[in-house]
């Protein structure tokens, strides 16, 4: 019995098969686990959560298609939009598909019974949102599909429904360990901890596929949950898998001062708008076209910027105000009810009657596993930068298609939940893993978990998780903020450099194999140095400004030198460059120019 | 600030106990999320979940001086002192603050917590009256935190057989959604001395639910409906 197995050998492990293996069960897990289920396909998902309640839950605006519902609208607008929004590094491929099967999987998604709100002929209720334009840039459109704001938890919620409906087989509150790789490179499953008995167990796959979310944990102030950790891009990196783009991370303009808790973009999208100590709406300086409803780096740095020059908000004149008062209790509590909920119950206002105080908060990775548009994952080999590692996908946001470039557009992260999750269910599909056999485990598939495991067992004194964590948090939002600078990054790089010696003499008290919560935050800890180190490496070598990274040193975009994604190897610390998918499937591609809105 | 939790480790504990424990808040610390995970950072032996810390994706749902709620929207100012926190009532306890779900989310399995519509549906969206769609505010805003079904007598007294308000309310989520088509089949389901009539209208649910949802009414609604079939 491998009961508290830290000191067992991966051999004497016990092991599970399936076809096909899906961690984490968000948007993205959960949208590729019903096309498999549907199928036939034994699937399991592993999630350190109960589904429900996964990060996905707490997505506020809408998502993303071109229904054309409100006014006239077009996919290629949308198309266009992600693409400018993306500041041109976006694979242009992997967006025209992206936008193309808006409307299909949000039509599916109704279909399944998302409770979506409805306009008076009965069709889906679609809101403005940052970034979104009709005719290539003209003025704002309603593209944004919506339920109320509570868009993510409809959505995660009614998945999760199709889920049960399909008998999807769930391992809820499992943390998943380590990739299992084989001496051909090729994916075998993952080891993983079953958190309320500890035990260890190898559960095997002919296919694995990473829906394990972001790390906005890596920062002190996230809209992230807790469990945000960067799970998958631990667990890639240790394998040997590159991260790609991990520089850019979205700040999203309006988290709640002091709390960090999102407020979505969707009440700007309502009518909402951002003030200044002058109490002036100083977006139209900024963005004289779509103002508040600019992209999200593009408003964020204006954040940064009005409160740098002395004109924040409150006594230490550190925020800014957003204003909804005008919008009318009705639109408020129709549209926006919790939002209301999250400043009465966080920011002491309620906003019927006086504005929320708003900073911009870390939100969203944009970079992640790298993979093609069925979400395979891919790495350079041979020359060819692109080459598929069998058995293995990523979606969702711990993967990298990359569709958000170097900054995401408002809604367009639950559309690539629904999007590429079912792109890689159907994929997964079509290779007939019934006929395919499985490959051996090799001997020491969790000899890396198992170590880390024993030396947290055997640890009798150390550094603690809590004041760990606390500093890496810190260190990210010092030297990694909304503006960066070459000194800032460098000596961001060797902080966390020394963190991760820190990270390596993390101990724990609680020794017990019964729902060992201290044991699974130090295990993420391992996840959240990989993530931060991938990040301030790409940020302190890219010398430019381009989407959410902005360079006060560097401060314009450079397309001669810097049109090219980051690839962060952990193998030795270091970085490799490739070319960003400047062709469409079907469409013109759309080449770089000057990025206003 | 004050704090007794209780504490209930099966590998040492032969059985739980109360913890008393004094907590150094920091000025920033808001709601009752926030002391804990200070609590924590002490004394890494305490077990509890959490996740979003904004009330919305039910992890953190625990007994608080005696009431069900979610600590990361319990503000720390509301409480008194020392603070008493217990795992949610009736459920078997797995460790600490702990509990084991498993009854409650197969009672919510029990109602096939999905849309029933085996139509071929329309190219685009199927529609729905704006009025339509207000019949499912107050239902599916749910976040499965079982606040509710653990404040409920009935629930504690027949866990296996009474659906619990939560079940219900998602169960009314369903027969109230104009483009569900199996309300008769969800009926039948319920139509039994217990699934549904062990309910004797206590509102505990109604008075915890943190997001002010009101369980009471939806299975009043399922009630009257089956009166009305029966006539």
């Amino acid at each position: 019995m491998a009961r508290g197995s830290a000191l067992t050998a991966s051999s004497k492990l016990p092991v599970r098969r399936f076809d096909a293996l899906v961690v984490g069960a968000g948007g993205a897990g959960m949208r590729a686990s019903l096309q498999l289920a549907k199928a036939g396909l034994a699937v399991a998902v592993l999630s350190k959560v109960f589904p429900t309640r996964s990060h996905t839950v707490a997505a506020q605006g809408g998502i993303g298609a071109a229904l054309g519902n409100m006014s006239e609208d077009n996919w290629l607008w949308h198309m266009y939009d992600t693409i400018k929004g993306s500041d041109w590094l976006g694979d242009q491929d992997a967006i025209e598909y992206m936008c193309r099967m808006a409307p299909e999987v949000v039509y599916e998604l109704e279909h399944f019974g998302m409770p979506f709100d409805r306009n008076p002929d009965g069709t889906i209720y679609q809101r403005p949102f940052g970034g979104h334009s009709m005719n290539f840039g003209e003025k704002a459109v309603q593209r944004a599909c919506a339920s109320a704001d509570r868009t993510g938890h409809s959505m995660l919620h009614t998945l999760y429904q199709q889920n049960v409906k399909a008998h999807t087989q769930f391992f809820v509150e499992w943390m998943a360990l380590d990739l299992i790789r084989d001496s051909d490179g090729d994916v075998l499953g993952v080891s993983a901890l079953e958190m309320e008995t500890g035990q260890v167990m190898l559960l095997q796959a002919k296919t694995t596929v990473f829906a394990t979310g972001g790390a906005g944990r890596i920062w002190a102030a996230s809209t992230n949950a807790f469990i945000n950790t960067g799970d998958g891009l631990g667990m890639a990196a240790r394998a040997g898998v590159p991260l790609e783009d991990m520089e850019f991370w979205q700040f999203h303009p309006t988290g709640v001062a002091g709390a960090g808790v999102l407020i979505t973009e969707g009440v700007r999208g309502e009518g909402g708008i951002l003030l200044n100590a002058d109490g002036e709406r100083f977006m139209e300086r900024y963005a004289p076209n779509l103002k508040d409803l600019a992209s999200r780096d593009v408003v964020s740095r204006s954040m940064d910027q009005e409160i740098k020059e002395g004109r924040g908000c409150g006594p230490h004149k550190d925020y800014v105000f957003l204003k909804l008062d005008h919008l009318g209790p009705e639109v408020i509590m129709k549209r926006l009810p919790s939002i209301r909920e999250i400043a009465i119950k966080f920011a002491n206002v309620d906003p019927i009657k006086e504005p929320i105080p708003v900073v911009p908060t870390i939100h969203y990775q944009m970079g992640g596993i790298p993979t093609n548009v069925h979400g395979q994952v891919v790495a350079p080999k041979g020359g060819d930068p692109n080459v598929v590692i069998n058995g293995f996908y990523a979606i969702g946001e711990c993967g990298c298609v990359s569709v958000h470039g170097a900054n995401r557009l408002g809604t367009n992260s639950l559309l690539d939940l629904l999007v590429f999750g079912r792109a890689a269910g159907d994929h997964i599909v079509e290779q007939r893993l019934h006929a395919r056999a499985y490959k051996d485990l090799p001997a020491n598939a969790a000899d890396g978990a198992l170590a880390r495991l024993a030396r947290l067992e055997n640890a009798t004194s150390g550094e603690r998780v809590a004041e760990v964590s606390a500093d890496l948090r810190k260190t990210m939002q010092a030297h990694c903020g909304v503006f960066r600078n070459q000194q800032l990054l460098s000596e961001g790089v060797s902080k966390v450099m020394e963190l991760e010696q820190r990270v390596q003499r993390i101990a724990i008290t609680d020794k017990s194999t019964t729902f060992n919560t201290a044991r699974v935050e130090a295990l993420e800890v391992d996840n959240l140095i990989e993530t931060a180190k991938a990040t301030v490496v790409s940020a302190e070598a890219r010398r430019e400004s381009r989407g959410a990274q902005a360079r006060s040193d560097y401060p314009t975009r450079d397309d001669v030198n810097w049109l090219k994604h980051t690839l962060w190897h952990r193998d030795g610390n270091r970085l490799e460059f490739k070319p960003v998918n400047m062709k469409p499937l079907s469409v013109e591609a759309f080449p770089p120019k000057a990025r206003t809105y | 600030m004050k704090f007794r939790i209780y504490r209930y480790d099966p590998e040492k504990d032969a059985k739980p106990y109360l913890q008393d424990y004094d907590v150094q808040l920091d000025p920033h610390d808001r709601m009752l999320l926030d002391a804990i995970i200070r609590l924590k950072a002490f004394d890494d032996t305490l077990a509890f979940r959490r996740s979003c810390r904004e009330g919305v994706c039910g992890s953190d749902a625990m007994n608080i001086n005696g009431k069900n709620g979610l600590a990361c929207i319990t503000n720390l100012k509301e409480l008194k002192e020392p603070v008493e926190l217990r795992p949610l009532p009736g459920l078997p306890v797995i460790r600490d603050l702990i509990v084991d779900m498993s009854q409650f989310f197969k009672q919510l399995h029990s109602i096939k917590p999905y849309l029933i519509n085996d139509t071929q549906p329309p190219e685009k969206e199927r529609l729905q009256s704006q009025s339509d769609r207000e019949e499912l505010d107050g239902l599916y805003e749910c976040i499965l935190c079982a606040c509710c079904s653990t404040a409920c007598p009935s629930f504690w007294w027949n866990p296996d057989k009474f659906v619990g308000p939560a079940g219900l309310l998602a169960a009314y989520r369903f027969i109230a959604d104009s483009r569900d088509l199996a309300t008769n089949e969800r009926l039948d389901n319920l139509e039994d001395p217990y699934r549904l009539f062990r309910c004797h209208t206590i509102m505990n649910c109604v008075d915890v639910c943190p997001k002010n949802l009101n369980p009471s009414r939806a299975i009043n609604k399922i009630r009257q409906i089956l009166v009305k079939r029966a006539v």
